[in-house]
């Protein structure tokens, strides 16, 4: 074989690598991947019943009702609009009322069905698609994040 | 006066740093051994001063000196010592002196152990890692320093992020910055290498201990990150494919990548280009790792650190740095000299395949952290690019490597005889087909992913043997023969077999974790009982105990199985008043390989506790693996060839010499 015929083959299997690459990564893309949406995209969106999706927000306070077996039911609000969350399972130890939340789930009639809930994990930390989505929303002030800063103990 | 000693001392650095940016290259350009020599004396200096500063850094926090804004903000007086000095790299300043210090370690090592380098390579190879080191310099003092004090000493600190006080946590940053920082090296001597237009099979003897020595340390630094993540945050995860784990993990694939590209480049003195190529893609992916997790771009369960204008500063060094040896690659590469030829089916041929399939499982993985950046940033959409895309596309090309991993050290250099080594392999292949079997008729004929990895998994494991039983005449010859002949085979031959078994248990661990573990979650009153995999566990009860700087929640559980008692767990929450935060402390129970697993949820005021609780069978061996990989890297860097260096130019006069009686 040549060093031409050599190099042909060398270059011809490396596109194909690459091309069954790209396909997994397309599948893939199209198949697993979830949208973040805020409370008020859901209320103005009409997204399709069934589909995955992620939303971050507060929770609500006063909504949380724990229920048997480990469910728990609460509101997510950005301060516009509110969505109902329903989860079965332990919440994260930050999950408090008032307090930054990320859920992931289906979206069904009457709210999210959802399999993940996570909470921030840090006195000083925010989500960032939950500032972000309150920021949209216009409820956002540059301490809400920051509950201790600022004064040293 | 501590904290400001620590601040000059890494100014001065900074300052030796630009003499050994430039002295050199002027020093290798007018061929001055003087101006060349100036560059190992400043790199080894550069490395006190950047010590020096970090111990001052260090005493600060020993000695809990809440007047420099960093001690306060990340320490506490009551936090045990280890902790204390664990806080020095637990946040965001710290951790990029960490950085320096590591970056200048490996310059001052080059200067040191780099007696039998060419001269003008040794200056160009300093110089480059001078200008890296410059560039981080000025980034911590511009952006990010350490030493800054506060108008008020305030007497007590904020306490460091309770999940970083771990033991765990507290060696994995620094190891998983050798290895990072590690690949500079490569990347200095491939600029140095384009900079002088030549490049050799010395130069990859040179490269290649480096390289699998910062590989060594990132193996090791990810499966420390991996335990840590699976014990400290409560839900039994081994990987998340977070942003942050794939920063680390790129650099490793395409590390994994490079170690084998050098080898044809040593050996055949074929896959120049591509080698320089992939020492630079290494550690530019080293540089997006650093600049994914600084920048604060990303929401992760690990950033601690966020703040943009850090992340513009990150973000120009990467353009600089990795556009700037791209372009220099592009211009400079085509003058390296192609080297050998070799068929498609030859051991150049299977790693040609093996980088092939490491650097595009790279790219997807690259591809899967950064598009939900990239479409946030031009449509404003915010995405989540999960496990599931990873296992889909990830998965796949890494299983289709392993089938083919066992081929590569038994095909001849240039030419191979894949019928014959298939042959070699039979017995490795029926293995494989029997533990298939087995797995599937143990398993019930539930999944068919889940026995054929099994079967990948040992047909790898056997086939890493093979090798090791014909070269050593194991079964053949007497054991005295086996003996000599494994004394006297190679170290890198023990090292490749060594890590290639290292991935397949490493496999097996994933399967075994991911697809046969069970989890009960729920609520148990005092006294009550759950059963999970044939062990019973009753809730004892609740105590408190105070911790140095926290209150801790301590469940008891008995763990019986057929009725006798084999252990009692007791998972925590601990309550950090500093940060009014809580940590989740799970208790494991090792079993074998696999692993018991109990974490705690609320309690209720009846008594009553949530609890989370899997079973993980041969879960250890993810990490058992990722060990016996480093092993077989360090044996490989103990091999006599890579230790003795690159004695080119001698043998090359040595081998003239016996030519010309003949002539």
């Amino acid at each position: 074989m040549t060093r031409k015929q050599r190099r042909l083959i060398l270059i011809g299997s490396s596109l194909g690598v690459l091309a069954i690459a790209a396909v997994l990564v397309l599948s893939a893309m199209s198949d697993s991947i979830v949208f973040f949406n805020s409370p008020t995209d859901i209320a103005e969106k009409h997204i399709a019943p069934g589909t995955r999706i992620r939303v971050g927000g507060l929770v609500k306070p006063g909504s949380v009702q724990r229920g048997e077996n480990l469910n728990i039911r609460f509101e997510v609000t950005d301060g516009k609009s509110d969505v109902t969350v329903r989860y079965q399972g332990i919440v994260p130890d930050l999950f408090r009322e008032g307090q930054g939340v990320v859920t992931e789930g289906k979206l069904e009639a009457g709210g999210i069905v959802a399999d993940m809930v996570l909470a921030k994990h840090d006195e000083r930390y925010m989500p960032r698609e939950v500032s972000d989505a309150l920021k949209k929303a216009g409820r956002w002030e540059e301490t809400a994040g920051q509950t201790s800063g600022g004064t040293p103990r | 006066m501590i904290p400001e000693l620590g601040h000059y001392a890494l100014v001065l650095a900074l300052a030796l740093g630009l003499i050994q940016s430039i002295a050199p290259i002027v020093g290798a350009a007018t061929r001055d051994a003087g101006l060349m020599r100036l560059a190992s004396s400043t790199a080894v200096m550069q490395f006190l001063f950047v010590a020096l500063s970090f111990a001052a850094l260090t005493v600060c926090y020993v000695t809990s000196d809440f007047s420099v804004l960093n001690v306060f903000e990340n320490s506490h007086s009551m936090m045990p010592l280890i902790y204390k000095m664990s806080s020095v790299w637990g946040n965001h300043e710290g951790s990029m002196l960490l950085w320096v210090l590591i970056l200048a370690l490996f310059g001052a090592l080059v200067a040191l152990f780099g007696a039998n380098l060419p001269a003008t390579l040794k200056a160009h190879v300093l110089a480059v890692q001078s200008w890296i080191a410059c560039a981080f310099y000025l980034f911590i003092l511009l952006t990010s320093n350490p030493f800054v004090r506060t108008a008020e000493a305030p007497f007590e600190g904020r306490d460091l992020n309770p999940i970083l006080q771990d033991p765990g946590l507290a060696i994995h940053p620094p190891l998983l910055y050798i290895g990072y920082v590690g690949f500079s090296i490569a990347f200095s001597f491939a600029i140095a290498a384009l900079i002088e237009g030549r490049i050799d099979a010395a130069w990859a003897r040179w490269v290649r201990p480096w390289t699998l020595g910062a590989w060594m340390f990132l193996t090791l630094g990810i499966a420390m990150g991996s335990y840590w993540a699976y014990y400290t945050l409560g839900w039994g995860g081994f990987w998340f494919w977070d942003p942050v784990e794939n920063a680390s993990f790129m650099p490793w694939l395409s590390g994994t990548a490079l170690l084998h590209s050098a080898v044809v480049m040593e050996k055949r003195n074929s896959l120049k280009i591509w080698t320089i190529l992939l020492a630079i893609l290494t550690f530019s992916l080293s540089l997006i790792g650093t600049f994914l997790v600084r920048s604060g771009v990303l929401t992760s369960v690990h950033s601690f650190a966020s703040d943009p204008t850090r992340g513009v500063f990150i973000l120009l060094i990467l353009v600089l740095f990795i556009g700037g040896s791209l372009a220099l690659f592009a211009w400079r590469g085509p003058i390296l000299k192609q080297g050998g030829l070799f068929a498609p089916i030859s051991r150049e041929g299977a790693l040609v395949f093996n980088n092939l399939f490491l650097t595009t499982a790279c790219l997807t993985v690259f591809v899967g952290t950064l598009y939900p950046l990239a479409l946030e940033g031009l449509t404003g959409a915010k995405i989540s690019v999960g496990a599931p895309f990873f296992n889909m596309t990830f998965g796949p090309l890494f299983v289709a490597l392993m089938c083919v991993m066992p081929f590569g050290p038994l095909l001849a250099w240039k030419r191979g005889d894949l019928y014959g080594v298939a042959q070699r392999l039979m017995a490795a292949f029926g293995i494989g087909l029997v533990a298939i079997a087995v797995t599937f008729a143990i398993e019930g004929g539930q999944s068919v992913l889940a026995p054929f990895g099994v079967g990948v998994a040992f047909f790898v494991m056997a086939g890493a043997l093979v090798d090791l039983v014909e070269r050593t005449a194991l079964f053949r010859a007497p054991l005295a023969t086996v003996r000599t002949r494994a004394m006297g085979l190679p170290r890198s031959v023990w090292g490749t077999a060594v890590a290639h078994f290292g991935i397949a248990v490493t496999l097996l661990g994933i399967i075994g974790a991911a697809t046969w573990g069970t989890e009960r979650i729920l609520t148990l009153k005092p006294t009550q009982s759950v059963t999970l995999s044939g062990y019973e566990f009753t809730f004892d009860g609740l105590t408190q105990q105070a911790g140095p700087n926290y209150q801790a929640q301590v469940a008891k559980f008995s763990v019986r199985r057929d009725g006798a008692l084999i252990a009692v767990m007791e998972p925590s929450k601990r309550a950090f008043a500093a940060r009014s935060m809580t940590t989740n402390e799970a208790a494991l129970l090792t079993r074998g390989s696999g692993q018991l697993y109990l974490s705690l949820g609320d309690s209720e005021p009846s008594g009553a506790i949530a609890i989370r609780l899997y079973y993980k069978p041969l879960v250890m061996l993810i990490w058992l693996g990722a060990i016996i990989m480093m092993l077989g890297g360090g044996l490989s860097l103990s091999d006599r060839r890579l230790r003795v260096g690159a004695p080119k130019p001698a043998t090359k006069s040595a081998a003239k010499n016996t030519l010309q009686p003949a002539e």
